[in-house]
């Protein structure tokens, strides 16, 4: 089972649900993958502090023009959707952090002109933490897009069967698009608040049009918010669980710990919400 | 001399952005001539900056008078060896008369880009 961790706004405990919940499963499931796709600032190895942690780098590739063979023909700079290639002086000249690395250029050559050049923008982090396996996708600072690193952290998440936690990036866009295509299930985290449910909204369409199961864990929930109450009632959207807006939870969460792992109404809460969308839990 | 400014819908004034704006005037100093064009960078998905830029150097611009412009834009006319001036006022043609007369400054703070964001 491959489960979405998403919120729509950033800070609304999308990596403290992530690990809680791989904390949960991991009781019951042989195999258990936490993969962080918040690559811009991958925080959920702050919690579980993974062992044997080995690196890859990740690429992606750009096109190399061959100056001799080359003969101005323009072909390569009219194919290029995003305009990554500009035609000056009989030539063409790329722009790196406009290309999506689709390779059209390279097909649409008749001289053979275009070869690749490999550009880093990131790395993977591969380690474990217990029988966790924890995989972090990390975004050099500075690049345009996140895509190719989340795809490279999902692609070794998924080479593993068992339980898989996608720990999403916040919002809506590209990258959450790119995290939440392969999920099974999407877990919608919410503050009860109006930035909160206004966000929730939106990430709510894109998974209602990714025809993804979903369901809703309202965190730092002091009190029922009335908007976002109704919304879940006309939607049919199950709250699956609603954690309290602690003082003692966020000193857990600020001390980089698995709050789980130190407090047994969490740790039920979090196998009652494993158990709902479909895993077997025990506390 | 072509000298490229970008055009509000009204045809007349310097549009405040160079990659959106729906025309562009050509103005040729040596025919004595200018012209107003759809811009085709105006609705592009993204990358209207470099499109818009493209389409100029095509248009053999030697010169363009803008409000303001994007980092990668600025690049590419750059390379192309396309002069880039600041406009002063809102007429297209009084600012392409300026820059004959010599009353024009060169443009050289450039943004980073808005990306698609108006």
């Amino acid at each position: 089972m491959k489960v979405a961790v998403l919120s729509g706004k950033g800070g609304t405990g999308k990596t403290f649900v992530s690990v809680n919940l791989s904390h949960a499963a991991a009781k019951t499931q042989p195999a258990v993958t936490y993969i962080d796709c918040d690559v811009e600032e991958p925080n959920g190895r702050l919690f579980f502090q993974p062992t044997h942690v080995q690196s890859e780098e990740v690429h992606t590739l750009l096109p190399l023009f061959d100056a001799e063979k080359c003969t101005g023909c323009r072909k390569c700079v009219d194919f290029c959707h995003f305009h990554a290639l500009v035609y000056i002086k009989q030539k063409p000249l790329l722009f790196s952090e406009i290309c999506h690395s689709c390779g059209g250029c390279q097909i649409v050559c008749p001289k053979h002109a275009i070869g690749e050049q490999p550009h880093l923008v990131g790395q993977l982090e591969i380690g474990m933490h217990d029988s966790i396996r924890v995989i972090t996708g990390i975004l050099n600072t500075g690049e345009a897009s996140a895509i190719p690193v989340i795809r490279a952290a999902l692609e070794k998440g998924f080479s593993q069967n068992g339980f898989v936690l996608i720990d999403c990036p916040p919002g809506s866009g590209c990258s959450v698009m790119e995290s939440v295509a392969a999920a099974d299930y999407a877990l919608l985290v919410v503050e009860p608040t109006a930035f909160g449910f206004h966000n929730l909204q939106m990430v709510y369409e894109l998974v209602r049009l990714l025809n993804k199961k979903c369901g809703i864990v309202i965190n730092k929930a002091d009190m029922p918010y009335a908007p976002l109450e109704n919304f879940c009632l006309e939607q049919n959207i199950p709250i699956l669980q609603r954690i309290g807006f602690r003082e003692d939870l966020a000193q857990l969460c600020a001390d980089g710990k698995i709050a789980s792992l130190h407090d047994q109404r969490t740790a039920e809460q979090f196998a009652d919400i494993l158990q709902q969308i479909g895993g077997e839990a025990t506390i | 001399m072509i000298i490229a400014i970008p055009l509000d819908e009204n045809k007349k004034n310097v549009c405040v952005s160079f990659a959106r704006a729906p025309f562009m005037l050509f103005c040729d100093t040596d025919a004595n001539t200018h012209d107003t064009v759809p811009n085709p960078a105006a609705q592009a998905d993204g990358g209207a900056g470099l499109k818009a830029a493209q389409w100029i150097i095509d248009h053999d611009a030697n010169a363009l008078i803008t409000v303001r412009l994007g980092q990668n834009a600025a690049n590419v006319l750059q390379a192309a060896e396309i002069t880039i001036y600041k406009s002063e006022g809102e007429d297209a043609l009084a600012n392409a008369a300026a820059l004959q007369e010599g009353k024009l400054s060169v443009l050289d703070h450039f943004h980073a880009g808005f990306h698609g964001i108006q």
